[in-house]
């Protein structure tokens, strides 16, 4: 048709496109090569800045490039007058901005970017703060520029309110930036008393906190706000995790006082067993047994090789010590390192002794969620309770109502929190077996805090859909455990800590590991059966603990191998009542 | 220039440059068709005109001019060109879709201290009085007659959705008679005065119409298909408001608005954000809106537990409905607006940078390119009609030329009274206000204020001013219908002292007619004689955009749409004479930079020429003096 405007073809535009590519690798190789010559002689002329530059504004991620331009700078600042290298180095920011707009992710650019502002005579750091400003308005999870903003603000001495503000606003304009809520994390314990936004203390450590926890945390005046903000965002999207994980964090997570929890001695076996409230290596911690006032030589092992960090430590006593019945000991243990130690007494006919906090004393297990006070915790279970109303299938919600009813009152919570759990699995199948392992261990903390409120060494956890085992460092006392029709695999190597058991029942499990039974050093009798125990090899653990009398592995794989019963006996011959 | 320059055929001859006639131009032109594209005023665009402040002025001294001496039939020049078996179909030479024009000016002067609402002296122009025919010169200094209660009536009879929006208009009006201006106090001295309102009159760009760019509307759509966009710079809308109880509040409409407004409490929130939710795929979901398909979209959102507010912010500022709209276009209306969010910001809207006036230009810029012809101040006489077929041949131009055409393409103001068959119009009520800040305080300056049916936007405008649109469609006289909402928002000067709200410095009412509702039934003209429809009072631009597309398929069924314009670098230019034609858009982009009166009078430039034209490859040079930060840059790359 008459008229039409005539379009190059496209092969034509490739063509065209293929020699200006041909043309500019051309002059980028020769000014690569005339670079490298000057570097390999030496020469740090400002020749050598030009063609630098000209190669880093067409690849800024040229390493060795920005390496040679800082030491032509250094070689520069010692010839130069300071007026000279302060306009250089403001040429310097110009061109690392200029390189930002080609890559704002470029390593090499915000690097050198970093090292000229610290060599900048006179540094002009609101300038660089508004560049982090438009750089993040772009892209609001570049880390790059969060790291260079740290730096700015490290160097510059931005005020923490300021910085405040800043994340306001960014959480303002998006609230899904988990990196501003982080950043915000990290502000607000810097937020002084006193200090421009009117902060009071907390007046008084609420009883359940623990002593040494508070002295990180945010004011309450602030903390009210934080969750107003905070409610805000998961209240308008409640499937965005960022807030919620910041929730979880405002929610606190207290961390247990260092301590020796439990010393338990017994006379028969001549050994201490000490537990303490977190993992420690006991070699290394400076850990002193005093026996009647004498310090003793004894060697710390943890229960099971494989930990070197452990909860639970025991040493052997010199044999006699203590093996005299009508002899009373008093024996203490020294943790030298946290300036701590507990005493126990071994009295005269007692077989063994022991001297701990129960469970219940400590609130352990409220340690999830937080030392903020029960009204804090009560008005947030309520919004959060308002929001399940209207998104019942809200997973987040979900976990988060589950963690507020275990940090106000684990037991009284127990059924809502079951009944929260079956829907999470129904809601977020993927995640089902973490949500199992969580209820397993809420369970187990639910048993433990009955078990030390009815004051007896029986622990019962039949037919709880447990599917993971822990805190068995509470356990160290425990002599009778009933495990059975649960979803366990295995014993694991904690197992080992529960250095008083006698009798285990662990039947209509799916286990095929016994890891955990190693040198229990009372355990007499052990019932597994319908579990998945197929081979010997399986049971060879079993041959530390020196009782064993009674084994029950009924319907088990492992009875249909041949020859199985003289086996057993070759391998466990302490075992008289054999079931198989 | 002389006219007898113009070549004597073409394809296509279009007479008005709104924006449905400018797309249709640059449409046929693309796909190879002789377009001549001609305009009888001495700018672009027609009724979607922006203006300076000063060129506005001017704008009004001619609308006055002609309703005081209305131009008589042109003398018969065309009577020799009619050949034997062809008829003649004359023109409308008067433009009579703009009336009721009022002007108010509060502005103070600062020579006289004791009447701060006297006439300027030594103004060139006269911009507060302004007659209109039935003699309602209504200067700031004379205090309107009966103003309240004729506007009163009209509100409640036009507008009902106001009260059932518990929007407190009606009460506030009524406490506040206009009175004498002599009162006026004297403070006003501090405040801007009209000499700088003309001294920045140049940073003004005040549109005709008032409306705005869904970002995924079927302009922006086209915007970027077409590759026009490169013409223009855009800026996001900040932020949307709205009116309710007699408080200006910002409408939350996007997530992040949501979460930061502080006047919905958190279960609001999610009720809110779930609704909205919903709303973004309702298809999917009939179930839930089943009892509602005849039923009117309050009702379902009353039926949806949200709570009055939200009910408030969904109809009126979201779907941005009538209040009578059904519940499946309320919908549709409130997926639109999600679906738009985002795109470009957080709210659903684009506005060109130099006000909207720019869009109809970019498309006469891309005719250009591809060998239209224009000519601006050059109408069309009468049609040459062929008494056998019935179809126009040809058209005879204002100097007397006649210039033979396939298909004549025109605007609504263009056509007589005689080629109607129907002659009652809508009409859309328009008040522009510039004020001496924002209704509702903020560091931004595009905003879009809906209460009831009246929409505001506001602009670009004059470092510590603000200018507000209102639009609505027409019951009575603009000011009738808009005054009300006025005083309501603003502080008007010769009133009781408000300072809590913005000072209104200058303020003019029109009516513009409302063809939207025309279609070819209307006019009894030849089969290929197209006639383009006015401006619509929505808020989009989507009517005439799509009426320019179906058009278009009616002209070249075969062709398509706007196909993407290639770069210029890949365009291949056959000889010389290309150069000369870039020159003139250079100027035209000069034009659009200084408001289309500005010096220079591009409008020449129509030089006849039938080789493609380069275009100016200078769209940055368009936008120099804002700030770069804000700007939007429309391109198929952002999708």
């Amino acid at each position: 048709m008459h008229g039409r405007v005539k379009v190059k073809s496209t092969a034509q535009q490739e063509e065209e496109k293929r020699k200006e590519r041909e043309k500019k690798l051309k002059v980028y190789l020769s000014a690569r090569d005339a670079v490298f010559s000057k570097k390999s002689n030496g020469v740090l002329d400002e020749e050598a800045l030009q063609l630098t530059q000209q190669l880093l504004s067409s690849n800024p991620d040229f390493a060795t490039l920005w390496n040679f331009r800082r030491e032509i700078l250094l070689h520069l600042e010692t010839v130069k007058e300071e007026e000279e290298m302060q306009k250089l180095y403001e040429l310097e920011l110009l061109f690392t901005e200029s390189c930002l707009k080609v890559n704002p992710k470029s390593y090499g650019s915000w690097h050198h970017r970093g090292w000229v502002s610290s060599r900048l005579p006179r540094p002009d750091w609101p300038r660089e703060l508004s560049l982090c400003d438009r750089c993040l308005s772009v892209d609001e999870r570049n880390f790059h520029c969060w790291d260079y903003r740290r730096f700015v603000v490290k160097a510059s001495g931005v005020p923490v309110s300021q910085e405040l503000r800043f994340t306001d606003r960014l959480i303002g304009s998006n609230f899904s930036n988990y990196s501003s809520w982080h950043y915000r994390s990290t502000l607000l314990p810097l937020l002084q008393p006193g200090t421009p936004s009117p902060c009071r203390k907390p007046a008084h450590v609420s009883p359940t906190a623990s002593p040494q926890t508070h002295g990180h945390r945010v004011c309450e005046e602030q903390l009210l706000k934080e969750y107003e903000l905070v409610q805000n965002a998961f209240f308008t999207d409640p499937n965005d995790q960022s807030a919620w994980f910041y929730y979880r964090w405002l929610l606190g997570r207290a961390e247990r006082e260092e301590m020796i929890s439990c010393v338990y001695v017994s006379r028969e076996g001549e050994r201490v067993t000490v537990a303490f409230s977190k993992l420690v290596n006991a070699p290394a911690e400076g850990l002193v047994l005093v026996l009647d006032g004498q310090p003793q030589q004894v060697e710390w092992r943890s229960v099971h090789p494989l930990f070197r960090h452990s909860p639970v430590w025991l040493c052997e006593l010199p044999p006699g010590s203590i093996s005299d019945i009508n002899n009373e000991h008093n024996l203490t243990v020294h943790w030298t390192e946290k300036h701590t130690h507990r005493d126990c007494a071994l009295y005269t006919g007692r077989l063994e002794s022991w001297c701990r906090d129960s469970a219940t004393d400590q609130e352990l297990f409220r340690s999830e969620l937080s030392i903020e006070k029960t009204s804090v915790l009560q008005s947030e279970l309520q919004s959060c309770g308002q929001l399940l109303e209207l998104e019942p299938q809200n997973k987040w919600c979900l976990l988060t109502t589950i963690l507020l009813m275990r940090a106000l009152d684990p037991l009284g919570h127990e059924r809502e929190t079951l009944a929260h759990f079956q829907t999470l699995k129904e809601v977020d199948p993927m995640r089902s077996s973490y949500y199992s392992d969580l209820c397993s261990k809420f369970m187990i903390e639910n048993t433990i805090l009955k078990m030390e409120y009815a004051e007896v060494r029986v622990f019962s956890l039949s037919d709880k859909n447990l599917s993971t085992l822990c805190h068995l460092d509470q356990l160290l006392l425990v002599t009778h455990i009933n495990l059975s029709s649960n979803q366990l695999l295995k014993l694991p190597p904690q197992f080992a800590m529960l250095h008083c058991l006698k009798v285990l029942e662990a039947d209509n499990n799916a286990i095929e590991n016994l890891e955990g039974l190693y040198q229990l050093p009372k355990l007499e009798d052990v019932s597994l059966r319908n579990n998945h125990i197929s081979k010997l090899s399986t049971l060879e653990p079993l041959v530390s603990c020196p009782k064993l009398i009674r084994l029950d592995l009924r319907g088990n794989p492992i009875t249909k191998t041949a020859n199985i019963q003289a086996e057993l006996a070759q391998l466990l011959p302490s075992v008289t009542d054999l079931l198989i | 220039m002389a006219a007898d320059n113009l070549p004597s055929e073409f394809d296509v001859v279009i007479l008005g440059t709104g924006l449905t006639e400018s797309v249709l131009a640059a449409a046929c032109s693309r796909v190879g068709q002789k377009v001549l594209h001609l305009d009888r005023r001495n700018y672009y665009a027609g009724n979607w005109a922006s203006f300076t402040f000063n060129s506005l002025l001017s704008w009004i001294q001619e609308y006055k001019a002609q309703q005081e001496m209305p131009s008589t039939e042109s003398d018969q020049a065309w009577v020799g060109k009619i050949e034997e078996g062809e008829d003649m179909l004359p023109l409308s030479s008067v433009d009579s879709s703009i009336i009721n024009l009022e002007v108010f000016s509060y502005a103070s002067f600062p020579k006289d201290s004791e009447a701060a609402n006297e006439e300027p002296s030594g103004s060139s122009v006269e911009p507060q009085h302004s007659d209109s025919p039935g003699d309602r010169t209504q200067g700031a200094a004379e205090p309107p007659k009966q103003e309240t209660e004729p506007s009163e009536a009209c509100k409640n009879r036009q507008m009902p959705e106001t009260q059932q929006s518990n929007q407190s208009e009606e009460s506030d009006k009524q406490e506040q008679p206009i009175t004498r201006p002599a009162e006026a106090p004297i403070e006003l001295n501090k405040r801007i005065t009209y000499a700088k309102l003309l001294k920045e009159g140049r940073r003004f760009n005040i549109d005709l119409v008032s409306k705005l760019l869904y970002s995924r509307g079927s302009l922006v759509d086209l915007l970027i298909k077409s590759n026009v966009s490169r013409y223009a710079e855009f800026k996001n809308v900040n932020r949307i408001l709205i009116c309710r109880d007699g408080r200006v509040k910002q409408v939350p409409c996007s997530r992040a608005d949501v979460f930061g407004s502080k006047q919905l409490n958190v279960v609001e929130k999610r009720m809110l954000m779930k609704f909205l939710t919903f709303c973004l795929d309702f298809e999917q979901h009939p179930e839930e809106f089943q009892g509602f398909s005849e039923k009117p979209f309050w009702e379902f959102l009353k039926s949806q537990k949200l709570t009055e507010n939200l009910q408030h912010f969904v109809l009126h500022s979201i779907s941005m409905a009538d209040q009578e709209i059904l519940t499946e276009e309320g919908l549709k209306a409130t997926q639109h607006f999600l679906q738009c969010l985002g795109r470009y910001g957080n709210t659903p809207f684009l506005f060109p940078l130099y006000g909207l006036g720019e869009i109809p230009q970019c498309f006469c810029r891309m005719c250009a390119v591809f060998g239209g012809i224009y000519c601006l101040r050059h109408s069309v006489q009468c049609l040459v009609v062929d008494k056998e077929s019935g179809k126009c041949k040809a058209v005879i131009d204002t100097h007397g030329q006649r210039i033979s055409c396939n298909h004549f393409v025109v605007e609504d103001s263009y056509i007589r009274e005689e080629q109607r068959t129907k002659t009652s119009h809508r009409q859309i009520s328009r008040a522009v206000v510039i004020t001496d800040r924002s209704v509702l305080s903020y560091e931004s300056d595009q905003q879009v204020l809906v209460c009831g049916r009246v929409r505001e936007c506001t602009c670009t405008c004059a470092p510590s001013t603000d200018l507000v649109h209102l639009t609505c469609p027409a019951s009575g006289s603009a000011r009738e219908d808009l005054a009300p909402v006025i005083s309501n928002l603003f502080h008007v000067p010769n009133r009781s002292e408000e300072t809590e709200k913005p000072l209104a410095l200058w303020v003019m009412y029109f009516n513009m007619r409302d063809t939207s509702g025309l279609d070819s039934s209307c006019y009894s003209l030849p089969s290929n004689v197209h006639v383009c429809t006015g401006p619509d009072a929505s808020l989009g631009c989507d009517y005439s955009i799509k009426l320019a597309e179906s058009m278009f398929n009616q002209l070249l069924p075969d062709e398509e749409f706007c196909p993407p314009a290639p770069n210029p670098e890949d365009i291949i230019y056959d000889g010389d004479g290309a150069p000369g034609e870039g020159a003139s858009f250079e100027e035209t982009n000069h034009a659009e930079r200084s408001g289309p009166e500005g010096e220079g009078q591009p409008q020449e430039n129509g030089q006849p020429s039938s080789e493609s034209s380069e275009p100016a490859e200078s769209t940055d040079s368009v936008a120099p003096e804002t700030n770069t930060e804000s700007k939007v840059q429309i391109s198929p790359t952002e999708e």
